[in-house]
């Protein structure tokens, strides 16, 4: 079961009209492994993380999910596989309270239809707890009264509790102080401990070392480096953010293309 | 979670009470202010008018006061639903007009006038069918709520002009419609509705309250569901032993009742409400969610509109006949406005029926209030802009204060 491969992206490109936002893209998560995906604003982490979540198709490449080709056409083709992906932002409606929000979409029923809020209130609260998740005082108040670190936490729970094999975290820390980001990368810790998938986007190098197995870094929409994080340094990895070969020059046309 | 409320019932149950009460009022420091402001603003208005005119509080302009704002509170708890997508409905009153001339054209005693039981529900379709094509419009051609409506607010007022035609005005005659708003319960039939409600209600909060025992989740001190359950019992009463005093309870209360049980289920208790409130609180995170935005705000504008076409035929029935202004007027300003007094956000994600039917009461209380005073439209349309001011200042203060109850 562990080392299990989960996710293989195989030579993904994919532009935007005449912007190429990825260019032959390699990747590979397996079970239990936290992968890091680190590079500059603009590199495409966001528009990699997109393709696999079903908001917008590859141009070219392919995705395999437990070795088998997939072609994600929705959010939730994604969530069938067991895809699960935490946005920035965007990923919690405000005015409805952290029950509401975990089940959003896939609301449990009674058998005249109606809602059925006691299970699903359970649910929620058992996944928090199995999270270790003790900050969030009341399930039945809104969102929007909960902190930073608190939505995280309650977007990651969402996540783990719809059985996610993979959980994708597009920069879950960029907007928290040090205790609330303390409390999420241990919460990515436990996913990995789980023996789930993480691919954890990142600015920040003092996080992705902290929790990471191995760091792959994207520049300008394409692999310049992957790193393990037991032996790679800060410095390795800055200077792949920054400078990292590239395999075709953007601006030259045609060239690379093997 | 909130074990506190467990614990201190086993302290006593007015200990249970006091950490209920604390706990409310720090919802209403970080600005959850629900029904409060509101009630106090009904109660202050029935200070002020009766006291300017004793005439007011009184069992007969109370039966008339129900009558007067029933189209309103149609529309309005209609209107709710559009909001609630943070979209708007300037259309509604038009509407309401077409589905009122339209009843009223193929009620008309002549050869072919076609039965009650069948033009009242085609009154209402037509309306969702007209709300259909505005959702349509906005969802499908991605064009703003606020120019599609207000295209249907022109383009409905000429359809009710051209219905009309040469008709001038229309008699209404059919006894079904205008028993609607001139017959009235008999006591005893109101007071056995009201223990049914009262029953009823009970009924389902106990039955709630044992479900989320049974799955060992937090529940609130029984002395405040008890409670509860007696406000309604005694606010109920009261509306009925004084109505009674005067012709009693109108039948387009009842109707009214109904919409609101309808309407508040359908927001708290179903998929679609979840839809509906997660759509106004962020359109995006709906959409990531796998919800079909575009069905639900399309069926939140055909709500809207139906509810506009009952309202329509509630103003018919109590004027007893259309013309060519039917529809017009205040009746748009102030359902929106209704609403949004209630405590409707106009930025979509919060609102209710109860809060529909609030809002009517005060723009209801308000213009008869002032009409008994004597006072002419000018005044009245002053003094309740003046109250929507107010009442939309508490909303954006309240979101304040909820913002920064949310920041740490
Ligand atoms: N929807 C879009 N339409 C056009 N260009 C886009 C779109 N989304 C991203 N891009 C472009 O793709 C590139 C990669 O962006 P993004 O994936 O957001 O980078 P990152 O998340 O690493 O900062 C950028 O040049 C960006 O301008
Ligand atoms: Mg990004």
């Amino acid at each position: 079961m562990p080392d299990e491969t989960l996710l293989e992206l195989h030579r993904v490109s994919k532009n935007f009209g005449a912007v190429q936002a990825l260019y032959q893209v390699d990747l590979t998560v397996r079970a239990g492994e936290i992968v890091a995906l680190v590079g500059d604003n603009g590199a495409g982490k966001s528009t990699l993380i997109k393709s696999v979540a079903g908001i917008h198709p590859i141009s070219e490449g392919e995705l395999r999910w437990l070795g088998r080709p997939v072609t994600v056409r929705s959010p939730k083709d994604a969530s069938e596989l067991g895809i699960e992906v935490v946005y920035q932002d965007l990923a919690l409606a405000d005015n409805l309270d952290v029950v509401e929000n975990m089940f959003l979409g896939r609301e449990m029923l009674t058998r005249s239809r109606q809602l059925d809020a006691n299970s699903m209130e359970r649910r929620a609260l058992d996944t928090l707890d199995e999270l270790a998740v003790t900050t969030i005082t009341s399930v039945r108040r809104p969102v929007a009264a909960l902190s930073g670190g608190q939505r995280q936490s309650v977007a990651v729970a969402k996540a783990v509790m719809w059985s996610a094999r993979l959980v994708i975290l597009d920069e879950p820390t960029a907007a928290l102080g040090v205790a609330q980001t303390r409390h999420v990368l241990n919460l990515v810790t436990r996913l990995g401990e789980q023996g789930l998938g993480v691919l954890l986007v990142s600015h920040n190098l003092h996080d992705v070392f902290e929790v990471a197995d191995r760091i792959v870094v994207l520049r300008l929409g394409q692999n310049v480096a992957e790193f393990d994080r037991r032996t790679a340094t800060q410095a390795e990895v800055v200077h792949a953010i920054t400078a990292g070969a590239l395999a075709r020059v953007p601006g030259q046309a045609g060239e690379a293309d093997s | 979670m909130s074990t506190a409320q467990q614990t201190s019932e086993n302290r006593g149950p007015l200990a249970a009470l006091g950490d209920a009460a604390r706990t409310r009022l720090l919802e209403i420091r970080n600005g959850e202010l629900g029904s409060l402001p509101i009630v106090i603003g009904i109660i202050l208005l029935a200070i002020i008018f009766q006291s300017l005119n004793s005439n007011y509080l009184t069992p007969n302009n109370f039966v008339n006061l129900m009558v007067q704002g029933a189209a309103m509170t149609a529309i309005a708890m209609g209107i709710v639903f559009v909001l609630l997508i943070g979209e708007i409905d300037l259309s509604v009153g038009y509407v309401s007009g077409v589905a009122a001339v339209l009843m009223a054209l193929l009620l008309r005693p002549d050869d072919n006038q076609w039965p009650t039981a069948v033009v009242l529900p085609l009154a209402i379709l037509t309306g969702a069918a007209i709300g259909g094509l505005h959702g349509l419009l906005i969802t499908k051609l991605n064009l703003p709520s606020f120019v599609v409506t207000l295209a249907g607010l022109l383009a409905w007022n000429g359809v009710v002009l051209l219905l009309i035609s040469n008709n001038g005005s229309i008699i209404i005659q059919d006894a079904v419609v205008v028993s609607l708003t001139s017959s009235f319960l008999p006591p005893w039939l109101a007071w056995a509705l009201l223990v049914a409600c009262v029953v009823g209600y009970a009924a389902v909060q106990l039955t709630r309250r044992r479900n989320r025992l049974a799955s060992r989740l937090s529940v609130e001190p029984s002395l405040l569901t008890w409670l509860r359950v007696a406000a309604l019992a005694i606010a109920g009463a009261v509306t009925v032993a004084v109505a009674n005093l005067s012709l009693g309870i109108p039948y387009v209360f009842v109707l009214l009742g109904a919409f609101f049980v309808l309407w508040t289920y359908v927001q708290n208790r179903t998929q679609f409400g979840t839809w509906v409130f997660a759509i106004g609180g962020s359109l995006e995170a709906a959409r990531r969610a796998g919800i079909n935005t575009d069905r639900v705000r399309i069926a939140c504008f055909m709500i809207s509109s139906s509810m506009a076409a009952v309202g329509g035929i509630i103003l018919a029935s109590r004027l007893r006949s259309v013309d060519t202004n039917v529809g017009g007027g205040s009746l748009l300003l102030y359902s929106i406005a209704a609403a949004v007094i209630g405590g409707t956000s106009l930025f979509g994600g919060r609102g209710s029926a109860k809060a529909a039917i609030l809002g009517a009461l005060v723009i209801a209380a308000i213009d008869n209030g002032l009409g008994l005073l004597g006072l002419g439209s000018g005044q009245k349309f002053v003094i309740t802009g003046l109250v929507l001011l107010i009442a939309v200042t508490v909303d954006a203060l309240s979101r304040r204060g909820h913002a920064e109850a949310g920041k740490h």
